[in-house]
């Protein structure tokens, strides 16, 4: 017993080292592991934002006078604006057609009279909405220079304005609402889904093709050890990538980390083992290069960048599309990681993500190995 | 004549003759334009609200009634301690809560303005954005009204906000013609990627290269088929965007298909350069992959091209994607005319001229080597 009991670790300590020298002589594979990460995290972390600033904005003012000024000046003030002057609307409207301006604030050649009557001066205000969620954030800040004015404005007129309700507002895990906080983490989830689920389904689909994985199943290996064998060097690399885009994380974009490493490192290392799972599986089933990267792409990358969270909020779906979430991976991965990194180690968000996932590793491992075996009867 | 065409049947049954790959060319793109189109939505809906209420007071409860009455938000629990309504928004059950004070009544009767405060979770910084949006409006329109009712000084001026081109903010009219960009680039450079390096490895591109083709030949014979699906892709999908989404489409076809051909070429463009430079199938997968992700997700597809670091926005203006975005969304919703779109058309035609220059290039180096 023990005797076959060595001859299978010995087996087993074989197989391993041959795959890790096979991965360790491909130059790519590496590159894949330490720099892909670094050059994804970098260019993504400075390239996604959600965060308007510096947003070209047309000022029309008709007639000039002491109260547009004062106006204009908050405005020329606000880091979030690049003022663009204007004498009349048309012009404004031209620019906005152009594409060289995102919006107009349009003050009428009466404003100064106006703000003299009782009734309240009208300012206009045109978006261009066709991208509307930084309308959105736009109109907001717009929203907030105008009232910075409007008080300032009453309180030099001798008027103390008295706002009957005021909100004390506090965003929680993340005070300054900086979008880079919950993307960074959504990236690290996007690369470890490139790195676990495609390269995995590429390079296991190359076996196939060229015939040596069937030349690996007619030897004495089980195929389990043959798929351990196979996933352990991709682990190992993926967990290094992992860590080092945490390290980047925490150290080029500010991103707090207020959760434990355990949780960050025991939850990534099911995630990877899902990733592989899948990658393994995809590539098991489709068995030609280009098939495998077709279905590699269409049910890894994508879901990972649109459906998980990760830019969009799932809450915000349609009910039967957040059912469809449910099956991506990446889905459990962005929260648990939103969490870990922002909020901290909350048991009820992670406990249930990282069953999930667990399940989910498991489910694509037996699969993989079962459409294995199935395939060569 | 008839040479080029045998060629061009020759890359197409190639291409479509295994049922596998003919399906994941055809069926993924239509499931992912419903689901992404549902998906990809920054409007946030039905805020799950929680309420700690210490105030007896008739107008704390008029706020309260304000909030659970919005359409905007959902009322899932009102509780009594600080505790419980921390733990509501740590466990990721409340998104926002609204907390009034005890002294809300004697606040808002001594100095006639009284502080009320909300907490919000910030993990996903622009819901969070939005959530105090909404909050501020409603706060702001119960501001108004007490004026009115009880008395106070009115602002001096009142903004009036509008948008053009898409009047109720609606990201889906921005995200829905977003993704025609990012399937028509999935799906070309998956058929053009693969075509020469499959066959360069398997030897038969050698075969071709010896017989009495020219270059140029053997490069409309692989660009034809990617051109032909990635047109009749776009075109299905912006009929989908339009029938189906209810996207108002106001510009003109002519400038919109004058867009969707010089992308497909660019995108044709790269796909083929990587698969004529790398020499295994597997390289060129790298390659498409590689140059795949970096262009859908610094697009301007999801986040906009305006808040990127500087840097990374000069790195954009190598990604046809880039362009065709632009031109999908102005012609859209603006009806932006062609030549205000010149900007954007000819990068797409410089990066499509330079690419298949390429490639055809580095079919004729390969060949002079062997």
């Amino acid at each position: 017993m023990s005797g076959s009991m060595r001859k299978r670790v010995m087996r087993m300590r074989g197989l391993i080292r041959k795959e890790f020298l096979q991965v360790l002589r491909d130059p790519s594979a590496l590159g894949i592991a330490f720099i892909l990460p670094a050059v994804l995290l970098l260019l993504f972390g400075y390239g996604v934002s959600l965060d308007a600033k510096s947003v070209p904005l047309a000022i029309v003012v008709e007639q000039p006078t002491a109260e547009t000024t004062s106006f204009c000046g908050k405005f020329e003030q606000s880091r979030y604006f690049v003022p663009h002057h204007y004498r009349s609307l048309h012009e404004a409207v031209e620019a906005m057609r152009r594409g060289e301006v995102d919006g107009i604030v349009h003050l009428r050649a009466d404003f100064g009279e106006q703000l003299r009557r009782p009734r309240p001066a009208e300012i206009q205000v045109i978006l261009n909405g066709v991208d509307a969620n930084t309308a959105r954030i736009v109109s907001g800040y717009v929203q907030n220079v105008f009232v910075l004015w409007a008080s300032e404005y009453l309180r030099t007129s001798g008027t103390q304005i008295a706002v009957p309700v005021r909100i004390e507002q506090r965003v929680w895990f993340n005070a300054n609402v900086r979008s880079r906080n919950f993307l960074v983490p959504g990236v690290i989830a996007v690369i470890m889904t490139l790195i676990g689920a495609l390269l995995t389904a590429l390079l296991m689909a190359r076996e196939w093709e060229r015939g040596t994985m069937e030349a690996l199943i007619v030897t004495p290996v089980s195929i389990a050890e043959i798929l351990l064998g196979k996933m352990l060097p991709y682990f190992l690399l993926g967990m290094g990538g992992l860590l080092l885009s945490t390290f980047m994380a925490i150290t080029v974009f500010d991103v707090p980390l207020r959760g434990s490493a355990t949780v960050l490192i025991g939850s990534s290392a099911l995630f990877l083992l899902a990733a592989l799972g899948m990658g393994l599986f995809i590539s098991s089933v489709a068995r030609i290069q280009f098939v495998a990267a077709q279905i590699a792409i269409i049910t890894t990358f994508l879901p990972a960048f649109i459906l998980s969270g990760f830019i969009f909020d799932i809450r915000s779906m349609p009910r039967p599309i957040q059912w469809i979430t449910h099956i991506i991976p990446a889905r459990y991965y962005v929260s648990i990681l939103q969490t870990v990194f922002l909020a901290g180690d909350v048991g009820p968000i992670v406990w249930p993500n990282v069953a999930v996932l667990a399940l989910m590793a498991a489910f694509f491992l037996v699969a993989t190995r079962r459409v294995t075996r199935k395939r060569l009867d | 004549m008839s040479r080029l065409m045998a060629l061009v049947v020759k890359e197409f049954l190639s291409l479509l003759k295994d049922p596998r790959s003919r399906f994941v060319v055809i069926g993924p793109p239509i499931i992912q334009l419903i689901v992404f189109g549902y998906a990809a939505t920054f409007d946030v809906t039905d805020v799950a609200l929680v309420v700690y209420n210490e105030s007896q007071d008739g107008a704390a409860r008029e706020l309260v009634s304000r909030f659970t009455g919005s359409p905007h938000f959902q009322l899932v629990g009102t509780v009594d301690h600080d505790e419980e309504m921390a733990r509501y928004i740590d466990q990721g059950d409340a998104l926002m809560a609204l907390h009034i004070g005890p002294d809300f009544r004697r606040q808002l009767q001594q100095r006639g303005s009284a502080d009320v405060q909300i907490l919000v979770d910030g993990r996903q910084s622009n819901t969070a954005l939005i959530v105090l949006g909404y909050a501020g409006a409603i706060v702001e329109g119960f501001n108004r009204e007490w004026i009115a009712r009880e008395g106070g000084v009115r602002a001096p001026a009142r903004l009036q906000v509008r948008a053009w081109y898409n009047p109720n903010m609606q990201s889906r009219w921005f995200i829905v013609p977003g993704i025609t960009g990012l399937l028509t680039l999935v799906v070309t450079m998956l058929v053009t990627a693969l075509s020469v390096a499959r066959e360069r490895e398997q030897g038969t591109f050698d075969q071709l290269l010896v017989t009495p083709y020219r270059p140029w030949e053997i490069l409309i014979g692989k660009a034809l088929p990617g051109f032909v699906i990635g047109v009749i892709e776009a075109s299905f999908i912006v009929a989908v965007a339009i029938l189906w989404f209810r996207i108002p489409f106001v510009g003109s076809a002519v400038t919109l298909y004058l867009g969707i051909v010089l992308f497909v070429l660019a995108a044709i463009g790269v796909g083929l350069s990587i698969s004529s430079l790398a020499v295994t199938q597997q390289q060129a997968l790298l390659g498409a992959f590689l140059f795949l992700v970096p262009s859908i997700i610094l697009s301007g597809f999801a986040t906009p091209i305006a808040n990127m670091a500087r840097p990374v926005q000069y790195l954009t203006y190598l990604n046809p994607l880039r362009y065709f975005e632009v031109i999908l969304r102005r012609v859209f919703l603006e009806g932006t005319p062609t030549q205000l779109l010149w900007p954007q058309f000819w990068p797409l035609i410089v990066i499509a001229a330079v690419t298949l220059t390429t490639a055809t290039f580095m079919f004729r180096r390969r060949s002079a080597a062997t």
